[in-house]
This record gives C-alpha cells, sequence and structure tokens, in this order.
C-alpha cells in the first residue's frame, strides 16, 4: 500500500451563477477529508460558495502530444465563428 | 441597552479573561505547529485554527479591556500580564505533544467551547452575543474537523489508537476544570450572561460518549482532577508559553507594525 495521501484536484465556484473553476490540487485519504482540506487551503480569503473534489487519477485527459491533430484543424475554419451572420436591427444588441 | 442586570466590572471583565484567555492561549499553542505538522494540508488547517482562536481571543479582551474600564486594551492583556493574571484552564497551556494529543486537547476543547458558545446567544449583553455569535460559526468548523479525526485516528491503524488513548489518559484529568462553578461563575449566571458551567456537561458527556463510541476509545475515571488555571494558578508551561507570546512586547515596548 501506498503511504502518500491519493491526489485530488480542487474545484471551487467562486459565487453563485459561475461555474466551478479548477483552483489546484491536495492530499487526502478519501473525499471528505479531501473537502475539508480545500475548504482550509483554497478558501481561506473567502474565495468560495461551493467545493468540488475529484481524485486525480479519475481524470482522463488528452495528451499534449496529440494536440496538432486534435485542435489544429479547426483553427482554419474561421466559418465556425458566428460572426458572419447580418443581424437584423430589429432584433438589438446580442 | 447592552446589559439588563447590573454586575460588578471587575467580575465581568475577569469572566471574559477567562474565556478570552483560552481562546488566546490555545491559539498560541496551535500556532506552534506552524511549519511543523504531518502534513502540508493539516499545517494550513492548524494555522487557520491558530488564527481563529486568536481572533476571538482579541474580541473577548477587548471587551474585558472595555468592561473593567482602566483603559488597558487587548494587546495590553495579552502581552503584558504575567502568569499568575491569566485566567485560561489548564487544558489549554499543556505542551502539544503529538499529533494525537494536539488532537484529543482540540477535542475535549471544542466539544466544551461549542456548548459555552450556543449558550451565549441569550446572554444578556449584547456585546458578549455578538461575539459568541462570530465565534460560534468559526468553533462549529473546528469541533466538526476535531471530532472527525478523533474518530478517524482512535478508528485507525493499531499505532494511531494507542497514540489517542494515551492522549485521552494524559488530557482528561484537566477537562473537569471547565465545568466547575465557583463564586465568579455564579455571579454571571445571576446577572444572566453566562451560564453555569455545569450546565454544559451534561451535552459534552453525551458528545464524549457518542464520539468514544466510534472512536474506540474509553475515557478514563476521573480520580484526579487537575484545576487551579480559572483562577490563576497554573503549571509551569504557561511560563515558557509567555514568554514566547511576549517576548517582543516586553523586549520592545509599544512596538508596531
Amino acid at each position: 500500500m501506498s503511504k502518500q495521501w491519493p491526489l485530488w484536484e480542487v474545484f471551487i465556484r467562486g459565487q453563485h451563477g459561475l461555474s466551478h473553476r479548477h483552483v489546484g490540487s491536495l492530499h487526502a485519504p478519501d473525499a471528505e477529508m479531501a473537502i475539508r482540506n480545500a475548504r482550509d487551503v483554497y478558501t481561506r480569503r473567502n474565495e468560495g460558495v461551493s467545493i468540488w473534489v475529484v481524485k486525480s487519477l479519475d481524470i482522463t485527459a488528452s495528451a499534449p502530444s496529440e494536440k496538432g491533430p486534435l485542435f489544429d484543424p479547426s483553427s482554419t475554419k474561421i466559418y465556425r465563428h458566428p460572426s458572419f451572420f447580418e443581424i437584423p436591427k430589429d432584433v438589438g444588441h446580442m | 441597552m447592552t446589559s439588563s442586570t447590573a454586575i460588578d466590572p471587575t467580575a465581568f471583565a475577569e469572566w471574559l479573561q477567562r474565556v478570552g484567555d483560552n481562546a488566546i492561549i490555545l491559539g498560541h499553542r496551535i500556532s506552534e505547529w506552524c511549519g511543523h505538522a504531518p502534513v502540508l494540508e493539516e499545517d494550513i488547517a492548524l494555522a487557520n485554527l491558530a488564527l481563529d482562536l486568536i481572533g476571538q481571543g482579541q474580541l473577548w479582551l477587548g471587551l474585558a479591556g472595555e468592561v473593567e474600564g482602566k483603559g488597558r486594551s487587548a494587546d495590553d492583556l495579552a502581552y503584558l500580564r504575567d502568569c499568575a493574571a491569566f485566567r485560561n484552564i489548564l487544558l489549554v497551556e499543556l505542551p502539544n505533544g503529538d499529533f494525537g494529543q494536539t488532537l484529543m486537547r482540540q477535542f475535549l476543547f471544542d466539544s466544551f467551547h461549542i456548548e459555552l458558545l450556543r449558550s451565549l446567544r441569550e446572554a444578556g449583553d449584547s456585546r458578549v452575543r455578538d461575539i459568541a455569535a462570530k465565534a460560534e460559526k468559526e468553533v462549529a468548523y473546528h469541533f466538526e474537523r476535531s471530532t472527525d479525526l478523533v474518530i478517524r485516528l482512535g478508528d485507525g491503524t493499531a499505532e494511531s489508537h494507542a497514540r489517542m488513548q494515551r492522549a485521552l489518559d494524559k488530557l482528561f484529568r484537566y477537562t473537569s476544570e471547565m465545568f466547575v462553578d465557583d463564586k465568579l461563575d455564579e455571579t454571571m449566571a445571576e446577572a444572566k450572561i453566562a451560564p453555569l458551567p455545569s450546565t454544559l456537561r451534561p451535552a459534552w458527556d453525551r458528545t464524549l460518549a457518542h464520539v468514544f463510541a466510534q472512536a474506540g476509545l474509553t475515557a478514563p475515571d476521573e480520580a484526579w482532577r487537575q484545576k487551579g488555571g480559572k483562577n490563576g494558578v497554573h503549571s509551569e508551561h504557561l511560563g515558557h508559553l509567555l514568554a514566547e507570546m511576549q517576548f517582543l512586547q516586553r523586549a520592545y515596548p509599544g512596538a508596531r507594525w
């Protein structure tokens, strides 16, 4: 058995209406302790109204080496940005 | 108005020092872990705890100075009184020992502290109610945290269990002082500012029974009770603690940031 506690990624929601944002990571023996530790480590200055923790191991990430095939193709498809539509005056500001 | 019943300011101020000194002395003790805790996350949690307690001590002692009416500030009371003028219970001045002992002391104190603060919701002095209300939120978290850790470690490995039981055996004799009623307590209760400490005991006993059952720990018999701190009769440890806590103001009187 590993002597090191598992690593957890911490997400804090700063205000109602905003999304949780990744703020960092910490070690804890289980999820409940991870929440407590996150409270003590990441919300000392009144940063949050809600905390999520997830085991770092449970996050599947895209590989940096696949960056090209994954993301480059979209860089030339500017027509995917919704900036080519003429908005009728009556609609007003969107 | 602030107070419903006239009370001798000296008695009131002394009671406030009892409450404030418990917070400030335990806060200082906990701060000694800063940079030394077993893991980084605990280190930060303990620093938060210490700061909460020191902040509460500052409020209580500030009010003590105000009630006393001799122009002493919270800082004057914290940094310029000698041992015999401190009114904290012995439990909070004891050295930290190992991490288990620190946590056990915290649990024994938190479980008393939360009962005291809850009962102060009814205090007949709005200043006391205000400070207690602010402190209660902080202490509710301290209590939740120390309870959880005592259960985890008591019900953990053979090593952690043995350390928690040892800590309990060592510290339990210092707990009865929290619930002893003396003349000052009676004065405060008659003035309807504070509860008689003995009235907090049944709830505390229930908490301990509940938590120790889950933690697999056994509280020892209270054959021998240590007390004195509430009346200024302290252990040798307080002097050493004050030497460190008060050094700056003693060596450089009036020093400011």
